[in-house]
């Protein structure tokens, strides 16, 4: 054993000289203590987790929900599988009969499988964005113009205080009305579904931005707006130059904090109207009562967060590439 | 000379929570084509206060600034300023600053080529020329204040305005840039107000050094006419009797205003008993001491 020490002293004495405590203190910082952390997590879980019994059996713990996560990536698997046997199937069937009757002109059904939770989860995506990117433009220019106008602010502030607060929760049925009775062309080219859960989504994430854009652009540094007052730059220019730059910080964290409002809304509306993504999925599963069916949703919850969190450091990381303010927390 | 600038009775007063503050009162000073005019005075007595009037980014309450016969009502590129506090663009690099303010100016009259030329020119004259490709995070402060000036210099205004353009540089960067302000100044004849608080600076760049009384309702106490001839060497003039007079005299200004601060400007002492003069000289000690403070 002494030797075994004295050998790696040797070799951690001749490859990180002095750098050595330093490096050790980063790696346990960023790599040990973090492991740990999880480490704990998953114990505690699965001790309680044996003790929780619901109607659908034990609650599931970490090796339950692990399976489940492989088993759901099969589903999907069979399922990809299943839609192109489908389709080689339909394209036989319509060369055959090209080749009886020339004259037929072959029709393409489209695939109606259950879509699997990795079709949830893009499903899910794609609506988030969209949702948000609809705020995005409606909430910049708006909050630009607030900032700008000390009179526009005083007018549109209470407005923006009163459905700040609103849970998506109440806006869905008001929503999903209005969206039947307004959007009823024979030949949708996007669900109602998909388009109630983007407007709740937008709905609800448009505040955030708006009052961050708004302080942003009225916290302008006045010698920056003398400046282009000296210049006379003209109204569109000031904005351009002087105005959005100046607000891009407070802009960006205005859509990081919207983005995950949009996240944790989007899932919420889904589940209650039942409306395709992540949100459906679980409720499905709720309903469905299986006895997989609370590893499943465990899965979900898991993949929430996890999507929770990439979306947050996507915005982090885009927030630093086009920011000139470099001192961005975390 | 023929008056270029006519800074005419000016009050400022400026409202605040505790009612209006006068900043200015009664400022009045004429400064003709080619002039450098130094202002002078205690901190917090209003010097930024003028220069912003001059530039129209304030609106005096009562007179007014008449430029070349016009009446100035608001902001303009033919007035420069350089901010006391540098002021620059900070997501732009010194040459995008530069350059956001020539394309303004010369945008319609020049070509792009002969607009970098300009830019890369005036850069290069406050030694700049290395460092044009930083940004103001990347530099120091002094080279900030200079990237400031290279910025108002490109704009070739008819009154240069410059509130303490100097006053962040160390001790041989600072004469160095005077040198090449005298330099500029003597060749493109340009008229400038410059607030400094260093009193060789004012005698050795200035034809006329104006000390500003103490606030609140800070005027002009005193105007001396700098007669030094041009070109002007500090080494030389180090031993000139006359400069030294010069000095000697700021000196003794600065001095009595900071031994008698309240030493009233315009109004002699016995309007004091009055009710509503007692009113307002307590009215304005708050604002003394706030000025204090932020000095
Ligand atoms: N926008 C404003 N609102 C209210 N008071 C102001 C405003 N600007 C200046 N003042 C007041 O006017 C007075 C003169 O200020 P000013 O900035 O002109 O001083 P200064 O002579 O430039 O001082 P310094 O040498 O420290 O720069 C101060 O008492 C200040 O508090
Ligand atoms: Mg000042």
């Amino acid at each position: 054993m002494t030797a075994t020490t004295l050998a790696t002293e040797k070799l951690t004495g001749i490859r990180l000289p002095r750098l050595d405590s330093r490096f050790l203190g980063s790696a346990i910082k960023y790599v040990a203590l973090p492991l740990a952390g999880i480490l704990v997590f998953l114990l505690l879980w699965s001790v309680t987790a044996q003790r929780i019994d619901t109607s659908l059996g034990k609650f599931p713990g970490p090796a339950a929900v692990a399976e489940q996560f492989d088993a759901l990536y099969q589903e999907h698997q069979r399922s990809r599988e299943k839609e192109r046997a489908f389709y080689e199937r339909q394209e036989v069937r319509n060369a055959e009969r090209v080749a009886k009757d020339p004259d037929y002109v072959p029709k393409i059904r489209a695939y109606t499988g259950k879509e699997t939770f990795l079709d949830q989860i893009v499903t899910s995506l794609v609506t988030v964005m969209s949702g948000f990117l609809l705020a995005v433009a409606i909430a910049i220019p708006l909050g630009i113009a607030v900032g700008l106008s000390p009179a526009l602010n005083s007018a549109v502030n209470p407005i923006i205080q009163v459905f700040k607060p609103v849970s998506p929760l109440a806006w869905l049925p008001l929503v999903t009305m209005v969206v039947s009775a307004l959007y009823s062309t024979p030949d949708p080219v996007v669900a109602k579904s998909f388009l109630n859960s983007l407007i709740t989504v937008t709905l609800c994430c448009l505040w955030p931005m708006v009052i961050n854009t708004a302080v942003g652009v009225a916290g302008i540094d006045r010698d920056l707006v003398n400046v282009s007052k000296v210049l006379r730059l003209p109204a569109l220019k000031h904005v351009q130059k002087i105005v959005l730059p100046a607000a891009v910080p407070m802009i960006f964290t205005g859509m990081r904090l919207s983005l995950g409002v949009a996240w944790m809304v989007l899932i919420a509306a889904e589940m209650l109207a039942q409306n395709p993504g992540l949100g459906k999925f679980v409720w499905d599963e709720f309903q469905n009562g299986s006895s997989d069916s609370l590893a499943r949703i465990m899965a979900a919850v898991l993949v929430i967060g996890a999507i929770g969190f990439l979306l947050d450091r996507g915005m982090l990381a885009l927030q630093k590439l086009v920011s000139w303010d470099k001192g961005i927390s975390q | 000379m023929s008056v270029l600038l006519d800074i005419s009775h000016i009050d400022m007063e400026f409202p605040t929570p505790k009612g209006s503050f006068t900043a200015l009162k009664d400022v009045n000073l004429k400064i003709s084509q080619g002039e450098f005019v130094s202002l002078i005075g205690h901190s917090g007595c209003g010097k930024s206060t003028v220069l912003n009037v001059v530039a129209g980014l304030y609106q005096a309450t009562r007179g007014g600034v008449i430029l070349n016969g016009r009446e100035v009502t608001e902001p303009g590129p033919e007035r420069a300023v350089v901010f006391q506090n540098h002021s620059l663009l900070p997501w732009l690099t010194a040459y995008e600053n530069v350059e956001l303010a020539v394309r303004q100016v010369f945008g319609k009259s020049r070509s792009k080529t002969e607009m970098r030329e300009w830019i890369e020119h005036n850069l290069n004259l406050v030694h700049m020329g290395h460092a044009m490709h930083k940004r103001p995070a990347e530099i120091s402060g002094g080279m900030k204040q200079r990237v400031g000036i290279a910025r108002a210099l490109a704009m070739q205004p008819k009154v240069l305005l410059m509130d303490e353009p100097f006053g962040a540089l160390d001790a041989l960067t600072r004469a160095h840039m005077q040198d090449s302000l005298m330099e500029i100044q003597a060749e493109l004849n340009n008229t400038v107000i410059m607030i400094t608080h260093d009193v060789d600076e004012a005698v050795l760049l200035s034809d006329r050094i104006v000390m500003m009384t103490n606030g609140p309702a800070a005027t002009i106490g005193e105007i001396l006419d700098v007669n030094l001839e041009r070109p002007r060497h500090r080494l030389e003039l180090a031993d000139d009797a006359l400069y030294n007079q010069y000095r000697a005299r700021v000196l003794k200004f600065l001095h009595e205003r900071h031994s008698q601060p309240d030493v009233p400007a315009t109004k002699p002492v016995e309007n004091k008993p009055d009710a509503p003069q007692t009113a307002s000289a307590e009215h304005s000690r708050p604002a003394v001491e706030t000025v204090e403070d932020a000095a």
